[in-house]
């Protein structure tokens, strides 16, 4: 504990001084997350980039979230930030008359990805629809991985009655059919805010994960370094924090990028059939493709195709390089692939994730 | 058996709460359907007191505004348990049970079919992929699975239509059957039914099997490396054996919750496809129903499906202890 009792002498003969390990364990706070990031991030990452399947898809993400900066930029009204316009917001008939609607993709570097059929700029859309939808996406991704961690590490550690109730209470959000339940809510609350539209998306997706948590932590808390730890009488959350979380990080990794995906498709889809309400076309990608498959009836007519055809391959990128990444992350569980640690890219998927991976 | 009936309880609970939820969000949100309800009848019959309104309203969502929370509560949960889902507002005569009796049975042939050709194209590709590991066929599998698990399953839907049914013709665009054709057990409606399924399906089956082909072929190369494998090859076993019955099903078993699963994934699907394609099934009329704030026809939906799902669940769980054995044992230990 403290240095100011090494004066008196212990049973034994000796002073306090022997026991100076104790004093060790009183390492400061920054230091303490410092160890934590390095374990439970910066270990695992370095690992997982030797993948190639990792490092693409990070590309790919990074790309996206510099479309959203660009567009965050461009409509910024912040300081000299309001000066600077990279891509200009989409607006109908911005380059002027009717002749500029439905305009074909790569025909001018002002409309490289064409016109809408009111004349607006799709490739300016795009851009500009993404902020909005990497805020709803990272908000309902942060919103499965906490609540599921929470529930999944506290019902697996406690054990006994809070944890018989946690797994009754998952195992009933589990069965609660996704997308229905998404849309009824949807409907009737009618959210606007992407950081509320995201975690509504997911709602019930915690549950898979959570289930996951707890028993990876249900084998963890018999290791011998947890008992250890428990001997020497550290706080459960401390335990919990410095010895279990870390182990779990991959795990939370992964279904962090798998309910972003899902948040996407979900979003997407709902945004395309009108359920959520919109503002304007370049709201999310989705709206684009409601836009272009009513107003502009792009299904049936071949040459505004690809007016349906640019917010959809936009869509399968970012959830690509999202699959990708979690893909990438398989070295991660798999220790086995991991000792071997030649640098091939064997890939072994964890049935757990798997299972998790097919729940909506 | 203890743990059977606990299940049972656990999916009762579940249609439960679900009920009560579609109740919260009917009765109590404010500004919520039932109120929404009155005022826009109030708008065409401005001259009946809010008490006659109520009554008509209530008639229809089957929840009374006129009576205190709790009794209108027991009410409606009474009335859902002796299977009454209330009248649709929009096919005004028709009952919610009827349209749902109608539309459910193309839904879940739709997803049968859908299903069974997941089945097949991802436990085989997955074994092949696996027993040919590390060669351009795995790599390139796994690229194509990969990216096609990226496309959401309403994009698929939506090129398929522009492919095939617009640009080549050679699929009808929508419905379920060709017009016309009197359904019955004839030839004639039964390969029109199969012919109208199989886009709706396609989209679904294109977008889900790389999935199910990856986690096969992660079971299967984490089989494939077991002792046990290694002893069967060392005792002269054929190879079709060892692939059938040590590798094959030890691979396909932990996949088997996931796949029941993948029931409650398509029903939600199915709003947004069946859409898509005019398929008149469970899925469309929820869509239907939400186009045209048809609360009842929505949360009887809702509430149908829901059931679907526990009994899907239900029924994986209890046969999964039948398939592995191991299973039985396994559950108690977990209980610490």
């Amino acid at each position: 504990m403290s240095r100011t009792d090494s004066s008196e002498k212990s049973t034994d003969g000796g002073t306090g001084d022997v026991f100076s390990f104790e004093a060790s364990e009183e390492i400061s706070t920054s230091q303490r997350y410092r160890e934590f990031f390095y374990e439970a991030f910066y270990l695992p990452a370095r690992e997982a980039w030797r993948d190639w399947r990792m490092k693409v898809g990070l590309i790919i993400i990074f790309g996206y979230v510099l479309m959203g900066l660009v567009a965050w930029v461009s409509s910024s009204e912040f300081g000299v930030l309001a000066d600077v316009t990279l891509v200009e917001f989409p607006t109908s008939n911005q380059f002027g008359g009717f002749e500029y609607n439905n305009q074909g993709p790569f025909q001018s570097w002002d409309y490289p990805l064409g016109t809408d059929s009111t004349g607006r700029n799709i490739m300016a859309a795009i851009v500009h629809a993404t902020p909005d939808m990497l805020k709803m996406t990272f908000a309902g991704g942060i919103y499965v991985v906490v609540v599921a961690t929470v529930v999944g590490t506290v019902s697996g550690y406690k054990g006994g009655r809070v944890d018989s109730f946690l797994t009754t209470v998952s195992d009933i959000v589990m069965t609660i059919p996704g997308l229905p339940l998404v849309i009824v809510l949807a409907t009737t609350i009618d959210p606007r805010n992407p950081y509320l539209v995201g975690p509504l998306l997911v709602i019930g997706w915690w549950a898979g994960l959570s289930r996951t948590i707890r028993s990876q932590v249900l084998s963890i808390r018999e290791e011998s370094y947890v008992e250890a730890s428990r001997t020497m009488g550290i706080s459960t959350p401390r335990i919990i924090q410095k010895d279990i979380l870390p182990n779990l990080m991959p795990y939370i990794m992964v279904n962090f990028v798998m309910s972003a995906r899902q948040v996407i498709f979900n979003g997407v889809g709902l945004y395309f059939l009108g359920v959520l309400a919109h503002g304007s076309y370049s709201d999310n990608w989705g709206v684009m493709m409601q836009f272009a498959y009513t107003h502009a009836s792009a299904l049936l007519i071949p040459d505004r195709s690809y007016q349906l055809l640019m917010p959809m391959a936009a869509i399968v990128g970012l959830s690509f390089g999202l699959i990708l990444f979690s893909q990438g992350t398989d070295r991660l569980f798999n220790p086995r692939v991991r000792q071997r640690g030649t640098g091939s890219t064997k890939q072994e998927e964890d049935s757990d994730d798997e299972v998790t991976t097919t729940i909506t | 058996m203890n743990w059977f009936i606990k299940r049972i309880g656990q999916g009762v609970f579940t249609i439960f709460t679900v009920a009560s939820l579609t109740f919260v969000l009917i009765r109590v949100m404010p500004g919520g359907p039932a109120q929404q309800m009155v005022a826009d009848m109030r708008q065409r019959q401005p001259s009946l007191s809010t008490e006659q309104l109520n009554v008509m309203a209530a008639q229809r969502i089957g929840v009374d505004l006129n009576r205190p929370i709790h009794e209108a509560y027991i009410d409606y949960m009474l009335n859902l348990a002796g299977g009454s889902l209330g009248q649709s507002i929009q096919y005004h005569p028709e009952t919610v049970a009827d349209i749902i009796a109608r539309s459910l049975p193309w839904t879940a042939f739709v997803m049968s079919i859908s299903l069974l050709f997941v089945f097949i194209l991802g436990i085989g590709l997955g074994a092949i992929m696996a027993y040919k590991e590390g060669s351009k066929f795995d790599v390139g599998s796994s690229i194509i699975a990969i990216f096609l698990s990226s496309v959401p399953y309403y994009v698929a839907g939506v090129v398929l239509i522009y492919v095939l049914a617009l640009e080549l013709s050679l699929f009808p665009l929508n419905g379920r059957y060709p017009k016309g054709v009197d359904p019955g057990f004839t030839l004639e409606f039964i390969g029109g039914a199969l012919y109208h399924v199989i886009l709706p399906a396609a989209s679904f089956v294109i977008t889900t099997w790389g999935g199910f082909a990856l986690g096969m072929r992660g079971n299967s190369v984490q089989v494939l490396g077991q002792d046990y494998i290694r002893v069967a090859k060392l005792r002269g076993l054929a190879d079709r054996r060892i692939a059938l019955r040590y590798v094959g099903r030890n691979a396909i078993l932990p996949m088997w919750t996931s796949f029941l699963i993948q029931v409650g994934f398509m029903f939600g699907a199915s709003i947004i496809l069946e859409e898509i394609f005019s398929y008149r099934g469970i899925g469309y009329y929820m869509f239907d129903s939400i186009d045209n704030r048809d609360y009842p026809l929505m949360m009887g939906t809702f509430l149908v499906i829901t059931v679907c799902v526990v009994i899907a669940v239900l029924v994986a769980d209890m046969t999964y202890g039948k398939l592995d054995p191991r299973v039985e044992a396994g559950g108690k230990d977990e209980s610490y």
